[in-house]
């Protein structure tokens, strides 16, 4: 703040202060007549007259409290422009204080579990270091992945052993930190309509459901030349890429023959927000380890 | 010394003396942030909203998301782990109006942007309950019907660019191209992506 304007709201607090301090003094009746008496103030109107008595004391008394509250206030907090106050807070202060308090109290407790492994994790004894990570994960996952892990419609269970990209500690860690964009595109107009059926035929065949055998048998020269690259030569998927197996009867998007449809049809995008840059990494851990924890019982 | 019969009797006096003490707290704590530089120099490397994000933004307006979720967060720890680093003066010189908020029903959103996938949004303005079975915010169905025209948005950037927002010529031009057609879903969906993100100066891990 420049000097000007602190100034400017130096003067200008201090003036109104002591304004309304001369003003309830100059005007106060102690001089002529300190106590209540049955003199009025000489005007009537329809019978109502005014007595002419000074403030109440209690009034009076507490008013000036106020004042005094206002300028000790003003004395220690920062609010006379550009003068910070004897205690010198203020409201970053106190939160960078609360901060480091929080560090030196966690830290310890972070940093035993971040210098053990994943997998050590899981050991008798550890315990809290997994409860730490279900409460950060219900915090953090559970508003797309439930508050048991187990996923919604497009939302991966993760308590299934069944990974888009993998469920070694290491990958789930990445996941986690970094985000995922898994990308399907849209077939439908490639295909046409009733490529995309024949396809979704072919598809749940994969997984040993009833379908009509010409259709699939239609659709698996189309799969072959279209979905194999991300998807396999054996449809069971790609871990690089977060491409699902198709064989296993799992499904993120619903297993119904329209919903395969639609996938097929329009292309799917399920993101996975990168969280290295809400949570460090030491909460990052104790969460790996708690996702870790769900299908490795 | 005067007596108070003097101001009583005098209402003009009275009014005048009124305005004087009512005003110096104005004078004292509205009119110097007018003037400082923390309250009107944008925070470095802030961009302006898109179109889309715009009208996002007044999507965001008309259902009253405001009156929820506020976009301020308070400088106490509790606050900071939840949502981010607390919000700063300079990062709202460019709002207009500004979407604080006085009332927390819902979370706080001023750091929402990039924290779920639009998937999810989606999933849930449809129907928060499909995703959060225990929320109580209202669905907003209508949001995946009504489409943008776009008639009034570049309107609507020249106004802004009035206030003192640095809308760029080409932003202006290519206004109603960007969001015809889109779906108000579109739209607020990148709005509420963009939030916390029209700057990195925040982004440091805790």
């Amino acid at each position: 703040m420049s000097a000007f304007w602190s100034a400017w709201v130096t003067v200008i607090t201090l003036a109104v202060i002591l304004g309304c301090t001369w003003l309830l003094l100059a005007t106060r009746k102690s001089e002529t007549h300190k106590e209540a008496t049955d003199q009025t103030l000489g005007h009537e109107f329809d019978g109502i007259a005014e007595y002419d008595n000074p403030l109440p004391r209690w009034w009076f008394q507490m008013f000036m409290a106020t004042v005094i509250f206002g300028l000790a206030y003003l004395a220690l907090y920062p609010g006379l422009g550009s003068f910070q106050g004897l205690l010198g807070w203020s409201s970053t202060g106190q939160w960078e204080e609360e901060m480091a308090h929080a560090e030196e109290q966690y830290k310890p407790v972070f940093a035993k579990y971040a210098a053990m492994s994943v997998e050590e994790l899981q050991q008798p004894g550890n315990e809290a270091g997994l409860k730490m990570g279900q409460r950060m994960f219900a915090n953090n996952c559970s508003l797309c992945h439930g508050s048991t892990g187990s996923g919604a419609y497009g939302f991966p269970d993760l308590t299934d052993n069944d990974w888009l990209y993998g469920g070694d500690a290491a990958t789930i860690k990445a996941t986690i930190a970094n985000g995922r964009n898994g990308g399907m595109p849209p077939w439908g107009a490639v295909l046409g309509e009733e490529g995309v059926r024949d396809v979704s035929s072919y598809v749940l065949s994969l997984s040993g459901q009833e379908v009509d055998a010409d259709s699939a048998a239609n659709g698996k020269a189309q799969f072959q030349a279209l979905c194999t690259a991300c998807h396999g030569a054996d449809a069971t998927g790609m871990l690089a890429l977060g491409a699902p197996n198709l064989t296993d009867n799992v499904w993120l998007y619903g297993g119904s023959f329209e919903k395969v449809a639609h996938s097929i049809r329009n292309g799917r995008n399920g993101v996975m927000p990168a969280h290295n840059t809400l949570l460090n990494e030491d909460k990052i851990h104790l969460i790996t380890g708690y996702v870790y924890s769900l299908s490795n019982k | 010394m005067i007596k108070h019969e003097t101001i009583e009797k005098n209402i003009g006096l009275m009014i005048l003396l009124i305005i004087l003490v009512i005003s110096g707290g104005g004078l004292a704590e509205i009119v110097p942030l007018f003037f400082q530089s923390s309250t009107t120099k944008p925070i470095d490397g802030l961009r302006t909203y898109s179109a889309l994000e715009f009208e996002g933004r007044d999507i965001y307006i008309r259902e009253g998301c405001n009156v929820c979720h506020s976009q301020m967060i308070r400088p106490f720890r509790a606050e900071t782990e939840r949502y981010g680093h607390f919000s700063t003066a300079n990062e709202h010189v460019w709002e207009h109006p500004f979407l604080w908020g006085s009332k927390r029903t819902g979370p706080d959103l001023a750091r929402v942007g990039s924290r779920y996938s639009d998937d999810w949004h989606r999933a849930h303005l449809y129907n928060p309950r499909d995703v959060v079975p225990e929320s109580k915010m209202p669905s907003y169905p209508w949001l995946f019907e009504n489409k943008l025209t776009g008639s009034d948005t570049a309107k609507k950037l020249e106004v802004q660019r009035m206030l003192g927002v640095p809308f760029s010529d080409e932003a202006i031009a290519g206004a109603q191209e960007a969001v015809q057609g889109k779906y108000e879903i579109d739209a607020l969906v990148a709005y509420l992506q963009s939030l916390g993100k029209l700057h990195n100066n925040y982004d440091k891990v805790r």
